[in-house]
């Protein structure tokens, strides 16, 4: 099969590139990475990541790593395949440009340390440190607030359509929305609508029950 | 209409937007923000940027935020004049972008963090500091074997992801950092090449740090 998608099913990077993979109706072969062997830190998994993390993804001879750059990837380059996740008009794709890179760059900082500590370490039997939930949700919660504010103007975060600028958030919001920081999404009511359309996606459920 | 960008020298976020801009020879207007007087929190700024936080950037009607986006949108509008900063082979591009995204989710916190406890005095000290450079110095080792490979982090010739680079590169090269880049000799040139370039002299030449 010419796509193959090397991952874990729990990481939220892989889960990513499932999203978009599920969202362009793709097939592709998915390749388990045994990170309990330390499978990511050989040195084969090494030369489709160099990094040593999930995901890594081949298309034909194209080696790829980094999710969001696996999700622009498949998004670009199967433009008449399932939703289209970009737009053409220039200003407007700016426009998701930017809500790209504040999940990127905001959201998933805090975010993503969050579902550590609420939801892995207790997957992993490690105790939760409840001082860096406070700090992150905290901070997480300023950036719950542009988003309340962009999206009581606009549809989605990108635009009116849904976009790569909502996709990337799905992983992190599957692992918040099932800890106690559900309520920070919860006390914010466009947030919230979003948060919960988003995740109803029959792309999302497909690939995240898969 | 000429661009305008909203920002300040000393931003590293705002340095690298101008950078592009001066890589794509493109007109605009430089407004600096005057954030000792907190200016960037004000509701009129808030409203081109969200986060309260340089740079950000209007074409006429619309009004961008978040420094990554706005370089994209640059080099994609000015396609065609001054340096091309965005590979036309879909498949050099979707190479280009891994590389776009290793900057910004593995060498820029890091490097963030770090210039932030060096404007807090904090440059040598604690064991975070120690964490944030050791995390750097390991990304710096797979540059240096990406770099053995291929001349410029995305591929054959420079582009956005050389460039998202610029202010870290150009902060690591003006500290004790420098010294990470003796053993790792892709590095060092590459990082001596992108730093002469014309485009960031001139903005280096601006820079207070």
């Amino acid at each position: 099969m010419a796509i193959k998608l090397y991952g874990a099913a729990a990481s939220t990077a892989t889960l990513r590139a499932k999203a978009c993979l599920a969202e362009k109706e793709l097939d592709y072969e998915f390749v388990t990475v045994n990170m309990g062997n330390k499978e990511h830190k050989t040195p084969e998994f090494l030369t489709r990541n160099p990094f040593g993390q999930v995901p890594a993804l081949e298309d034909g001879d194209l080696k790829l790593f980094e999710s969001r750059a696996i999700t622009q990837y498949l998004a670009h380059a199967y433009p008449d395949n399932g939703t289209n996740l970009i737009i053409h008009d220039p200003k407007k794709m700016a426009i998701v440009g930017v809500w790209i890179e504040v999940e990127a760059q905001k959201f998933d900082q805090f975010g993503s340390k969050l579902a550590w500590e609420l939801a892995y370490k207790p997957m992993f039997g490690l105790i939760t440190d409840e001082a860096v939930v406070e700090e992150h949700e905290k901070k997480l919660e300023q950036v719950l607030d542009v988003y309340e504010s962009r999206l009581s103007e606009s549809k989605y975060l990108g635009g009116d359509c849904f976009t790569l600028a909502d996709l990337h958030h799905l992983p992190v919001l599957k692992y918040l929305f099932g800890t106690k920081a559900k309520r920070l999404f919860d006390a914010r009511p466009h947030v919230s609508a979003w948060a919960a359309e988003i995740q109803s996606r029959p792309a999302w459920v497909k690939a995240t029950t898969a | 209409m000429a661009l305008k960008l909203y920002g300040t020298v000393a931003s590293d976020a705002t340095q690298r937007v101008q950078a592009c801009l001066y890589e794509k020879e493109a007109h605009f207007e430089f407004i600096t923000v005057n954030t000792a007087a907190g200016e960037h929190k004000t509701p009129r700024f808030l409203a081109r940027n969200p986060f309260g936080e340089l740079p950000a950037l209007e074409d006429g009607d619309v009004t961008l935020f978040e420094s990554r986006a706005i370089t994209q949108y640059i080099a994609n509008k000015y396609d065609g004049r001054g340096t091309d900063l965005i590979m036309k082979d879909p498949i050099k591009l979707a190479i280009q972008t891994v590389w776009m995204d290793t900057e910004n989710q593995r060498f820029d916190q890091p490097f963030s963090k770090l210039i932030e406890a060096a404007l807090e005095g904090n440059e040598g000290g604690n064991k975070d500091v120690r964490e944030y450079e050791r995390k750097l110095e390991s990304v710096l080792d797979v540059y240096e074997q990406r770099l053995k490979e291929s001349k410029y982090l995305g591929g054959d010739s420079f582009t956005l992801a050389d460039l998202q680079h610029l202010p870290g590169m150009h902060y690591l090269r003006s500290t004790k950092a420098k010294g990470w880049f003796q053993g790792r000799p892709h590095v060092r040139a590459w990082a001596a090449d992108i730093l002469s370039r014309p485009a960031w002299v001139k903005v280096a030449a601006m820079s207070p740090w």
